[in-house]
């Protein structure tokens, strides 16, 4: 197998001479014997480019991808639609094929894309500053509370139930590590109660919720966020950028930090990532910040340029003592971010929000005029929604997928008593006669 | 260069949507965004022309020779591309039925035995996002594992002074604590000063075998015994595996946990920066801790089916969303398939390469432990230093001068003035002897001519820049009106660098 080899046999004969060994066996030899490997991989034979290229269409073509069947899956990943000038600028090859920055005066261009990322996430979100990128919506809360862990001195932190369920088991399997405590708040029929959230911050490093929640619901952000300020935790928004051009901005209430999922920005759903996180902060957390974070600076002859920066926060130079252990983290993937983002512009991105808004207005109402109520009737919600469908959601699922609709995700998976409600999201590419279409299907599978 | 909000216009845009005749949806009015975001406002033909102007200020594998130690630049195959775009796999959504996931559950199945055999161990979790979580997750287990045996007293993890600096932070992330342990004459690490060290209170090793130095450690098989007889584990930090496939596998060197760098060995694109992969392979005994869910294969009656396994009830839990970042998955399985049993020969000619341009280039460069090198090398330009005042740093700078991605520098940190030089395997000769052309003359050119050196680079759209006051004014974000102007204030009179610039 050479196609990705370029030495000829002339060429290593000439250079086993260069270097004064017989035999490439003998560069081995430094190698103990007892731990030489003495036979041959036991994989299977090399694939051809043509084989190759087969062999994963078969394998792609037993998935169930949203452009094969009428899909209303979200619960944390979102089909929206991603302008062709992501994949133009995602396929070219420095940007694809470039590592970490280190090297600054030959990666002005990543570097200036990640200055430009940072700076939409801030204007997004409301905050200070952003990092580089997390690995995604899940590590950036561990990271969040590790932050806030060592800003407070505190060993608790708070998560509201209504946050995405894989966000908080993260957060909880990272905990026993950073010696922290993790206090888990109920929502109360779709929301988070904002005494209760109080309650639960005394003495604590930081508090999380989300906004719009995994239920679908809005959460009375600003309240949550004062309930964590006034015990002096961290308040932290986990929140979806896609909303951003018409729900409040998290610094605009009060937010110490802000973290969230970036894949619906700008990256397919492709199973799950890879996908990027976000980080934002204050001003006043910036040396606490995580990961990598890229600064403007001059040369001599006083030309703008771009660096990695604040590095004394970091695993090379702080050792056991960083701010964290990243290193590698989703440039490319906050790149696709930075391009889609660029693309809708300001009044896009409002315009997504609102056809979301409009799009899952009509669902809900489509749906409760054919006998399928809210589970939580008295709250707002963007583009997702949870209803009841009568008989266990799992059950509807599998039936309605017979029919070409995936109407969802089943909650009971994840909460209890909402074993028979589905969380529906409606996307800008779901148009009015997708979600007729989803009405009629459910109606077949519940009678 | 103009910043992409610098490019901005009020009223213009790329985007359009559908637009669908229903009534708005509603917003409680303290809920309602009251300023919108300051996103760039441009028309498509600048979006593209912006961001194709900043990949040609990026250089990248595709642009030419990157040999940047302890990042495995090689090539990436473009019909991992093509692979990873096919529908099934880049419109997948991850909460999907199971029986509409089986091939993506198949093809990470698959991807789970490869690294099994390729590390010589037993059972595989892909969960971690990169080699950084793929280590923290393994401290993880071993955290799990003696608390599932009742030894709560094991505390500490011993790491070798040429570790990644991600080592000693993911020991601290995982709630150990660090005990360090000095390099001998060799490159080795130092049994005499190793033994003292792990006892009953040793958790475990962490180690980089061929260490950062490029060498193989000589006393793996007693280092092994020390830490096993002690009941500690062994965790082998995989960012140099492309030295050993096939040649010699972390389980038969007795390593119990093992992380694999996807990006690295396996050629996921680096993308600038990221995204990576860090799956982890263990020994049976730490399979019950693994991140959850797995991935496991069931035999059926007519054919082999898969599925997501979450009922291991001592598992550490998760540490990223789902099953992991699949389309790195894809592009490295795509990879190795490309290869089969031949990915022996991928990591010989890395070896091969590393030890001609090392041969090629001792002379003039020190070289702190002289050995045949595995697929990397470190020298130092302490000589140049010396003599005529020219670093590690200088010497990477004229580099680009001509034409090359520099080498690591200043890392690993026991060596001074450190140049830790990767080629990998996919190089010609030709490039090869190009590099090593370049480096004899830049070594020349320090005695010679050295303001050249200390002035480097000479055609790149920027110099050097000064990462002190990066540092200082802490410039993060595009400010709009009130972006300062740094050209404006007084110029220092020397651009100032800081020497660490690695990661890994």
């Amino acid at each position: 197998m050479t196609r990705f080899l370029s030495l000829t046999e002339a060429d290593r004969k000439e250079m086993l001479d260069t270097i004064g060994v017989s035999s490439i066996d003998d560069l081995f030899e430094q190698i103990p014997a007892a731990v030489r490997f003495d036979r041959e991989l036991a994989l299977e034979p090399a694939l051809s480019e043509l084989e190759l290229v087969t062999h994963l269409e078969a394998l792609a073509a037993r998935n169930a991808h949203t452009g094969a069947e009428l899909s209303f899956l979200g619960a944390g990943i979102y089909d929206h639609y991603i302008p062709a000038v992501v994949d133009a600028i995602l396929s070219r090859g420095e940007l694809l094929t470039a590592y970490t920055p280190y090297q600054p005066e030959m990666s002005q261009g990543v570097l200036q894309a990640i200055f430009e990322y940072q700076t939409a996430i801030c204007e997004l979100t409301g905050m200070d500053v952003s990092n580089a990128s997390g690995y995604d919506g899940t590590t950036v809360a561990a990271d969040a509370c590790f932050l806030a862990k060592h800003a407070t001195r505190r060993s608790k932190v708070v998560l509201a139930e209504a946050l995405n369920p894989q966000v908080r088991q993260v957060v909880k399997t990272y905990a026993p590590g950073f010696g922290l405590e993790v206090i888990e708040v109920p929502h109360r029929s779709g929301v988070t109660d904002p005494d209760e959230f109080r309650d639960a911050c005394a003495d604590a490093a930081c508090a999380i919720f989300q906004q719009p929640n995994f239920l679908g619901c809005l959460e009375p952000a600003p309240d949550l966020a004062a309930a964590a300020n006034e015990a002096d935790a961290l308040a932290v928004a986990h929140v979806d950028p896609v909303s951003l051009g018409v729900l409040e901005a998290p610094g605009a209430y009060g937010c110490a930090l802000a973290i969230g999922e970036g894949q619906g920005a700008g990256n397919y759903q492709s199973y799950g990532g890879p996908h990027y996180g976000f980080l934002a902060a204050r001003s006043e957390y910036i040396r606490r910040m995580p990961g990598r974070i890229v600064g403007e600076t001059i040369d001599a002859a006083g030309r703008r340029g771009y660096v990695l920066t604040l590095q004394t926060r970091e695993q090379h130079i702080r050792r056991e003592k960083a701010t964290s252990n990243i290193t590698t983290n989703q440039t490319l993937l906050a790149l696709a971010g930075l391009v889609h983002l660029s693309w809708l512009g300001p009044e896009g991105l409002r315009e997504l929000g609102e056809t979301c808004l409009a799009l899952g207005r009509y669902a809900k109402e489509r749906l409760q005029s054919a006998g399928f109520e809210p589970a939580f009737p008295d709250r707002t919600t963007f583009k997702e929604f949870a209803v009841r469908v009568g008989r266990p959601a799992g059950e509807v699922v599998t039936e309605a997928r017979r029919k070409g609709v995936h109407p969802g995700y089943a909650l009971g998976r994840d909460y209890e008593g909402l074993d028979d409600t589905l969380l529906a999201c409606v996307t800008e590419k779901r148009s009015p006669a997708d979600v007729d279409r989803l009405v009629d299907v459910l109606q077949e599978v519940a009678a | 260069m103009e910043l992409i909000f610098e490019k901005s216009r009020s009223g213009r845009r790329a985007s359009t949507f559908p637009r669908y005749d229903l009534p708005p949806g509603e917003v409680p009015d303290e809920l309602r965004r009251e300023r919108p975001p300051r996103l760039p406002e441009l028309a498509e033909p600048e979006v593209m022309r912006h961001f194709t102007e900043l990949s040609t200020r990026t250089f990248g594998i595709d642009t030419g020779f990157y040999p940047l130690g302890s990042c495995t630049m090689k090539h990436n195959p473009r019909v991992n591309e093509r692979v990873v775009a096919l529908p099934g796999f880049r419109d997948l959504h991850p909460l999907q039925d199971e029986d509409g996931i089986q091939g993506a559950l198949e093809l990470e199945w698959r991807l789970q035995e490869i690294l099994a055999e390729v590390t010589g161990l037993d059972a595989v979790s892909l969960q971690p996002a990169a080699g950084s979580q793929g280590e923290v997750t393994g401290l993880m287990l071993m955290r799990a594992y003696f608390a599932d045996r009742g030894e709560t007293e094991r505390s500490e993890i011993v790491i070798p002074d040429s570790a990644h600096g991600t080592n000693p932070a993911s020991v601290a992330m995982a709630g150990y604590t660090l005990v360090g342990v000095s390099t001998d004459k060799r490159g080795n690490i130092d049994l005499d000063d190793l033994r003292g060290k792990v006892g009953e209170r040793t958790a475990g090793l962490m180690l980089t075998n061929p260490s950062t130095l490029g060498l193989f450690d000589e006393s793996i098989d007693e280092i092994q015994r020390i830490f096993h007889r002690a009941g500690a584990l062994m965790y082998y930090d995989g960012a140099n595996l492309n030295a050993v496939c096939g040649i010699s596998r972390p389980g038969d060197m007795g390593f119990d946990i093992v992380h694999i760098n996807l990006h690295k060995t396996f050629s996921q694109p680096h993308g600038g920066g990221g995204p990576g992969g860090g799956p982890i392979a263990v020994r049976k005994s730490l399979e019950p801790f693994l991140p959850v869910p797995a991935v496991v294969r069931e035999d059926a009656e007519e054919a082999a089916r898969f599925r997501l396994d979450y009922d291991r009830p001592k598992s550490i839990g998760k540490v990223r969303a789902f099953t992991g970042p699949f389309g790195v998955f894809v592009r490295s399985y795509a990879f190795i398939r490309a290869y089969g049993p031949a990915l022996k020969e991928m990591s010989e000619v890395a070896v091969l390469n590393a030890n001609y341009v090392l041969a090629r280039l001792k002379d003039a460069y020190e070289l702190p432990f002289d050995r045949l090198c595995m697929h990397e090398f470190v020298l130092s330009a302490r000589n140049l230093k010396r003599a005529h005042g020219i670093t590690a740093l200088d010497v990477a700078k004229r580099l680009m001068d001509y034409g090359f991605h520099p080498p690591t520098i200043y890392f690993p940190l026991i060596v001074p003035e450190a140049l830790m030089v990767e080629p990998t395997e996919t190089e010609t000769k030709e490039t090869l002897d190009a590099f090593c052309d370049a480096m004899l003359s830049i070594a020349r050119e320090a005695e010679e001519e050295p303001e050249l050196l200390c002035e480097a680079p000479h055609h790149r759209p920027v110099g050097r820049l000064d990462e002190v006051k990066a540092a200082k004014r802490a410039i993060v974000r595009y400010g709009f009106e009130d972006h300062p102007d740094l050209s404006a204030e007084p110029a220092e009179a020397e651009p100032r660098q800081l020497e660490a610039q690695k990661g890994a």
